[in-house]
């Protein structure tokens, strides 16, 4: 390290590589061999640096500043006055103390901005696989499970469900054959912190994995992936050979009697899969519909054997608990939610991106000092957090503390960490449609609520925002909304209608303008006119 | 196996250890509406119209896939419940083309029959009108996708008691329809033995005989029992 004064850090996630950043690497090597200063300055591919919507981004160190909206073009200029002429641009330049990153507090994040995403070299250099050693070597099954409660993580899929009892429940089936499996069919519109994760850091995945498996007893594991990751995909089988090359996956690893093995699976791009019943079906090589619960996956999973399903920022998670302790991890977040959560900004917000936060931070927090308010100076109407499972929190819980349960009080949940802020010209009943008509195009099709119900919601809030619905098509959409919620077989028929119930506590005259007055206020739907049509009946 | 006493809307009931809430209500001959559910055939909780409440849990609970337990409370017929199960009934009206009076099972029908226990007097929702296909490749059978329930009936009995393997499931959300074979015609599925299974096990007039005319077609399910009962005590052993 100490033979180069800078190195550069170039974000290699999925947002700045599609804008080009895969190939700034070489130019800039070249550029640096032009002045002869090739060998003084380390160029390296790093994970997501977060900042999506300023990217490329690109952090020099060890002055800690980031380029934001690098292209090849202004590459050549950057490198001469920065590591020649030692005078750098400062326009495009912003540091770690930006209010974007102060209150960040990176666990599952952590050195994502250190380590190339696909070297395992770089991975252990910065204290990774020694959380796996250390389990291996110094601790019981029970010892683990028992960190790992008191850590008091809960699932980060979603539902919060504590993963130590998940895994201590899968520990003490009496099965000879076991299952690990990742959930990484992360589906929400605008989410995207699960992809991040397994691009930026898939070592951090596949040591979580192992050692969950450790601790529950399993032999074999599968990593769930989108079709739509490609590049979170090749990085992770390219991570498992690796891993498997050093012996930290497949038999005896680390020289001790456990072994344990990794493959991925990837799916077709279903929303549905998410939940755990299909994306078993789905791995099984069958239609991916999910099964009426119980049993458990953690009683009967895959092929009937117990398994261990946890989303991929659960098991990133477990690293640090290991080498910190459970007591540490349950110091970081609030009373019933502990530790971190990643987020992914978006919507009408300057800074959108990845973060992640302590449990507990606040909406206002969120929107005004990380995201940096909200874009062209416009009012902030709502946030919508848990995707299309999740609901609209409006302005006035922008205090609200983003933990679990303050979140399901109002009405919303955590979801998997979508995070879209709109502002005074978004037209509620127009986003309520948009996430309804995203649950009836991913609906199975198994359960009658959810395969008939959507659909029916979704014309419903169509013709809400034509200005043709009557009031009886309102209550029949409440009604509606309730019964699908109640009576849906799974996660994604149960939540679908959170858009709408949501929506409708909170932004009721937005509805009932459009009705009756045949008006958007937010000035989004075209009302279109049926006095004609009228003057006929 | 041990007997279980538990309560249905207030009435003390016992039942065998392994049952399901439906297997239970039905023996105590409580009227309650299921369609994907027969007798014989694995249970799938698809068809959400035999959900009840248990005391204790917050969420309504499958009758036919849920096992009964000691001391469990059950209510079948509350406001709640007979709510909801006429919206059921009325979004399937609404999702496929059900015209009763040119229908070859009407009056021997398990949806019309659903109608008339909900009290379903009209469907508040706006009707579906998707565009379907109706395929008469077959010698002896139809099938009409604009009657299909998606029950699944006909790909259980055609897998688990032919093991033909017949039909199954494509598309998603409310393109899902049933096919035969490989999204081929019914009539040029080798696989098929024309045993006619899935038509007597489908509860509406979706799978049909070629020679029905409306009101014509009443289905048989007692063979299911019968095949099944024999099979057990291999009555048909060689």
């Amino acid at each position: 390290m100490s033979k180069y004064k800078y190195r550069i850090l170039v974000c290699s996630g999925a947002s700045c590589y599609s804008l080009g950043s895969n190939s700034f690497k070489k130019v800039i090597e070249d550029e640096l061999a032009k002045y002869g200063i090739r060998d003084q300055v380390a160029v390296i591919n790093v994970g997501c640096l977060g900042l999506c919507g300023k990217g490329p981004l690109m952090l020099v160190e060890p002055d800690g500043k980031i380029y934001t909206n690098v292209s090849e073009a202004n590459l050549p200029e950057i490198v001469e006055k920065h590591f020649v002429r030692g005078t750098p641009d400062e326009r495009n330049i912003i540091t770690r103390d930006d209010p974007f990153y102060r209150k960040q507090f990176y666990i599952v994040l952590k050195d994502f901005d250190k380590v190339d995403p696909a070297s395992l070299e770089q991975y252990i250099a910065t204290g990774g696989y020694s959380a796996l050693a250390k389990v291996l070597t110094e601790m019981s099954r029970e010892d683990v499970i028992e960190e790992v409660k008191k850590s008091g993580l809960r699932g980060r899929g979603g539902a919060g469900f504590p993963t130590g009892i998940k895994w201590e429940t899968v520990a003490k089936q009496s099965s000879e054959l076991k299952f690990v499996v990742c959930n990484g069919d992360e589906g929400d519109p605008g989410a995207f912190m699960d992809r991040s994760v397994m691009e930026s850091m898939p070592h951090r995945l596949i040591e979580g994995m192992t050692i969950a498996a450790y601790a529950v007893g399993a032999t074999q594991g599968f990593i769930y992936v989108r079709a739509e990751y490609p590049l979170a995909i090749e990085r992770l089988n390219k991570a498992i050979k690796e891993a498997r090359r050093a012996g930290l996956l497949g038999v005896d690893i680390m020289d001790t009697d456990f072994s344990f093995d990794i493959h991925i699976r990837v799916g077709a791009g279903a929303f549905v899969c998410g939940e755990e019943t299909a994306l078993i079906a789905s791995i099984e090589g069958r239609r991916g519909m999910p099964k009426q619960r119980p049993p458990f996956p953690a009683e009967k999973g895959l092929w009937g054997y117990p398994t261990l399903i946890n989303n991929v920022e659960t098991f990133a998670n477990i690293y640090a608990i290991i080498e910190n302790g459970g007591d540490w991890f349950s110091s970081i977040g609030t009373e019933r939610s502990k530790g971190t959560k990643i987020f992914a900004l978006a919507g009408k917000i300057n800074n959108t991106g990845l973060v992640e936060v302590p449990m507990g931070i606040t909406i206002r927090e969120m929107i005004y000092e990380i995201g940096g308010g909200i874009q062209g100076g416009k009012k902030f109407k709502a946030v919508q957090t848990g995707g299309p499972s999740g609901g609209c929190i409006p302005e006035k819980y922008i205090d609200l503390p983003i933990d679990y349960d303050s979140l399901k009080q109002v009405g919303s949940i955590m979801g998997s960490g979508g995070f879209i802020v709109m502002d005074e010209n978004t037209c509620m009943v127009d986003v309520a449609k948009f996430f309804m008509e995203f649950c009836a195009e991913e609906s199975c099709g198994k359960c009658i609520p959810c395969r008939v119900g959507t659909v029916t919601l979704r014309n419903i809030l169509q013709k809400i925002t034509e200005g043709r619905a009557t009031m009886t098509d309102y209550r029949n959409l409440k009604d509606l909304a309730f019964a699908v919620r109640e009576m849906s077989l799974c996660g994604l028929g149960q939540t679908a209608p959170n858009p709408v119930l949501s929506s409708i506590t909170y932004f009721e005259e937005e509805y009932l303008a459009h009705i009756n007055e045949k008006r958007c206020i937010a000035g989004v739907c075209e009302i279109k006119s049926f006095d004609t049509i009228n003057s006929y009946v | 196996m041990s007997v279980l006493t538990l309560t249905i809307n207030g009435i003390e009931c016992t039942g065998r250890e392994g049952q399901t809430i439906l297997d239970v209500i039905r023996e105590n001959n409580i009227p309650i509406p299921a369609l994907c559910n027969l007798k014989g055939l694995t249970p799938v909780g698809a068809c959400r119209l035999c959900l009840v409440e248990v005391r204790g849990i917050s969420k309504l609970v499958p009758a036919c896939t849920t096992k009964i337990q000691e001391g469990m409370f059950i209510e079948t017929d509350t406001e709640k419940l007979r709510t909801y199960r006429r919206i059921l009934v009325e979004l399937l009206f609404a999702e496929g083309n059900h015209v009763c009076a040119s229908c070859v099972v009407n009056g021997n029908c398990d949806l019309q029959q659903l109608g008339f226990m909900v009290e379903m007097d009209h469907v508040r929702f706006d009707y579906l009108w998707q565009s379907f296909q109706i395929d008469a490749s077959h010698p002896r059978f139809v099938a009409d996708q604009s009657k299909c329930v998606k029950c699944t009936r006909c790909i259980r009995v055609c897998d688990e008691v032919e093991g033909a393997h017949v039909w199954d499931l494509k598309g998603r959300g409310i393109a899902t329809r049933i096919v035969s074979g490989l999204n081929q015609p019914w009539g040029q599925v080798k696989e098929c033995t024309q045993c006619g299974k899935c038509v007597q096990v489908c509860p509406v007039g979706a799978l049909f005989d070629k020679t029905a005319t409306p009101s014509e077609m009443v289905k048989d399910r007692s063979f299911l029992q019968r095949i099944l009962e024999g099979r057990e005590a291999k009555l048909w052993a060689r």
